[in-house]
């Protein structure tokens, strides 16, 4: 049985740029897929065909056991979506925000009504339900946007970079709110920056990049995927990254998908992939004392998904945040804002 | 997956025509609301055609010669209908910004993710525009008595012109939704709303007698759309300087005024919908 969100072969392109190039995708019920991707990867595309608003130029998706492209208003009853921006009218207050997407939603004025009270308490937004929404934060907007995508309690939420923008405060806020709603059953698809988020909140991680899906997995086979556990060494002395650099080499893992080692100069900081464990760990210590290197910090560590990332798209995934968060993926492709790998 | 079948059930939709009904006017409600909260734009949408009546009243009357009189009096009134009509053509801008900045702020993402009806978002903004036209042409009324204004017929002629009007500035707000869906920002809504309203208002019987144009000009005049509204009020009104042209718009306004607001509608109405559909922010 598919799952609840289920995608194969979306192709979109505008004009020359190909945003999708075939993405496959299955979410079963009750999970959360987190798309992980840099600007211009297509994530927003892809989430954009699931949540009907646009029409995939080939390729099929059912949500909620329906075609999206044969019953796109059935859809559109069984979703919530809260896109980028936080999506609420600025001259109406929380309550009437929700109050008009109840209604909308086909509720009968009075459900909408009680319903609305509830997210509203529910929200954290209780106090300012009665402000105009212009006077909110932006964590409270954020937070009023999502209450407006869940007015329903729809099976299947689609969040599009849902803590962008925010301060780390908010965004942990915001993880124990849509925690909260996951283990009510919701089926999720989040899309994200931040590999931190996706590994905080996700089951499943889609990697996006160029229109593709590049692979896919939980947290853990994504990292078991990019080789074992990684040396970190920062060594006290600039003149001897270059020492502990050979030392270190003699360790590393080689092959596919292993990774090369890594020096970041500014940190003093060298890493490698390795296996071996800790008595490994204690050899190179050994070592490294006896050639006289002295160290400031020594480590093993699992590798992050930022590891995981720079290996399998040979560019690192962390992405300033651009000036006003509205660069849509859908047409900024061939731009790359991340930051060269220091090799 | 009995819990999404649920889900579905629970808010399917009844009638599609009372749903759009309905839909409709919560969306119009929430562009009231805003309305109110922002009374600015109501303010400065009065302010303007207010300026238009002094400033053409007391700089143009008495140099306008209207059906063989140059008395100001008699320009007063006869302007008077012009003004009406280009007043509710103005509420074009207001509702190509409005929907433009709906674009812009993914209001139009969130609205067209939720099950109503298509044309909702759209019926709903041009329903606001109405009211709000109807509120300006109220103060605007009582303005113009006061500058000496004075209408020469029947109770229900005169409510009739006004009726023929508000149809009118209805049409012309389906025009400023398309443009507000096919622009990227409000502002370009605001200016590309209004350049070409110049044209269609001067060029027509509103502020001058169109017989006194070169033949060209006139033929243009006489069967723009907004010539047949104005020629339509006046009549009504019982006011000064009918055109007496044999165009037929011009013999037969009020049809014509009709004939014109449904087809505007008809036309845009379904354009604004279908770009609606497809629209991307």
């Amino acid at each position: 049985m598919p799952g609840a969100i289920h995608a194969e072969g979306l192709v979109k392109t505008f004009g020359d740029v190909r945003a999708l190039d075939g993405v496959d995708l299955d979410v079963p019920e009750g999970t959360v897929l987190g798309l992980l991707g840099p600007n211009g990867a297509g994530k927003t595309t892809t989430v954009r065909c699931l949540t009907t608003l646009l029409r995939p130029d080939s390729g099929k998706a059912v949500v909620a056991g329906l075609d999206v492209l044969e019953q796109p208003d059935a859809v559109r009853r069984s979703i919530g979506l809260s896109g980028q921006f936080a999506a609420v009218d600025e001259y109406l207050t929380g309550r009437e925000n929700l109050r008009m997407v109840g209604q909308l939603y086909q509720m009968p004025a009075k459900a909408a009504k009680v319903r609305a009270d509830e997210l509203l308490e529910q929200f954290h937004l209780a106090d300012a339900a009665d402000r105009t929404a212009k006077t909110y934060s932006g964590g409270m907007r954020r937070r009023l946007d999502l209450a407006a995508a869940l007015v329903v309690s729809p099976p299947v939420m689609f969040m599009d970079e849902p803590t962008t923008g925010l301060d780390p405060r908010n965004r942990q806020q915001l993880w124990g709110v849509i925690k909260q709603l996951v283990s009510g059953g919701t089926t999720l698809l989040l899309t994200t920056q931040y590999l931190e988020e996706a590994d905080h909140l996700a089951h499943d991680i889609a990697v996006v990049d160029h229109g593709r899906v590049i692979a896919q997995g939980t947290s853990d086979q994504l990292k078991a995927r990019t080789g074992g556990e990684r040396v970190e060494v920062v060594v006290h002395d600039r003149e001897h990254i270059r020492a502990a650099r050979a030392l270190l080499d003699k360790y590393s893992l080689r092959g596919p998908g292993a990774g090369d080692t890594t020096v970041e100069d500014h940190m003093r900081k060298i890493t490698t992939p390795v296996s071996g464990g800790a008595k490994l760990l204690a050899e190179i210590i050994r070592e490294l004392d006896s050639r006289g290197i002295e160290i400031d910090d020594i480590g093993l560590r699992r590798p992050t998904l930022d590891d995981v990332f720079l290996s399998l798209t040979g560019h690192v995934a962390e992405i300033k945040d651009e000036d006003d968060g509205a660069a849509r993926d859908t047409a900024g492709h061939g731009h790359r804002h991340g930051k060269e790998a220091v090799k | 997956m009995s819990a999404v079948t649920d889900a579905v059930r629970t808010t399917a939709p009844g009638n599609p025509v009372a749903q759009s009904i309905r839909d409709s006017l919560v969306v119009a409600k929430r562009n009231l609301i805003r309305m109110v909260r922002i009374p600015e734009v109501v303010i400065f949408g009065l302010i303007q055609p207010i300026m238009f009546v002094v400033l053409f009243s007391y700089v143009f009357g008495g140099s306008m010669n209207i059906g063989g009189s140059t008395d100001a009096l008699v320009y007063r009134e006869f302007l008077m209908a012009g003004i009406f009509a280009q007043t509710v053509t103005f509420a074009t801008a207001g509702a190509g910004a409005g929907i433009a900045e709906d674009m812009h702020k993914g209001l139009i993402d969130r609205f067209r993710s939720l099950p109503m009806a298509r044309g909702a978002v759209l019926t709903g903004r041009t329903l606001a525009d109405l009211v709000q036209t109807a509120l300006t042409l109220l103060v605007l009324a009582v303005v113009a008595l006061l500058v000496g204004w004075r209408t020469h017929s029947s109770v229900g002629e005169v409510l009739g012109a006004f009726a023929l009007l508000l149809l009118s500035g209805y049409a012309f707000t389906w025009i400023g939704a398309v443009i507000g869906l096919s622009v990227r920002t409000p502002e370009a809504a605001t200016s590309g709303g209004l350049v070409w309203l110049f044209p269609v208002t001067f060029v027509s019987n509103a502020f001058v007698d169109s017989g006194n144009m070169t033949p060209w000009l006139r033929h243009i005049a006489d069967w723009n759309p907004f010539s047949a509204t104005v020629q339509a009020c006046r009549g009504l009104f019982g006011n000064p300087g009918v055109s007496t042209s044999g165009a037929w718009p011009m013999q037969h306004p009020v049809w014509a005024s009709l004939i014109y607001s449904v087809l505007i509608i008809a036309f845009f109405r379904t354009l604004a919908v279908r770009k609606y559909r497809s629209a991307a922010a």
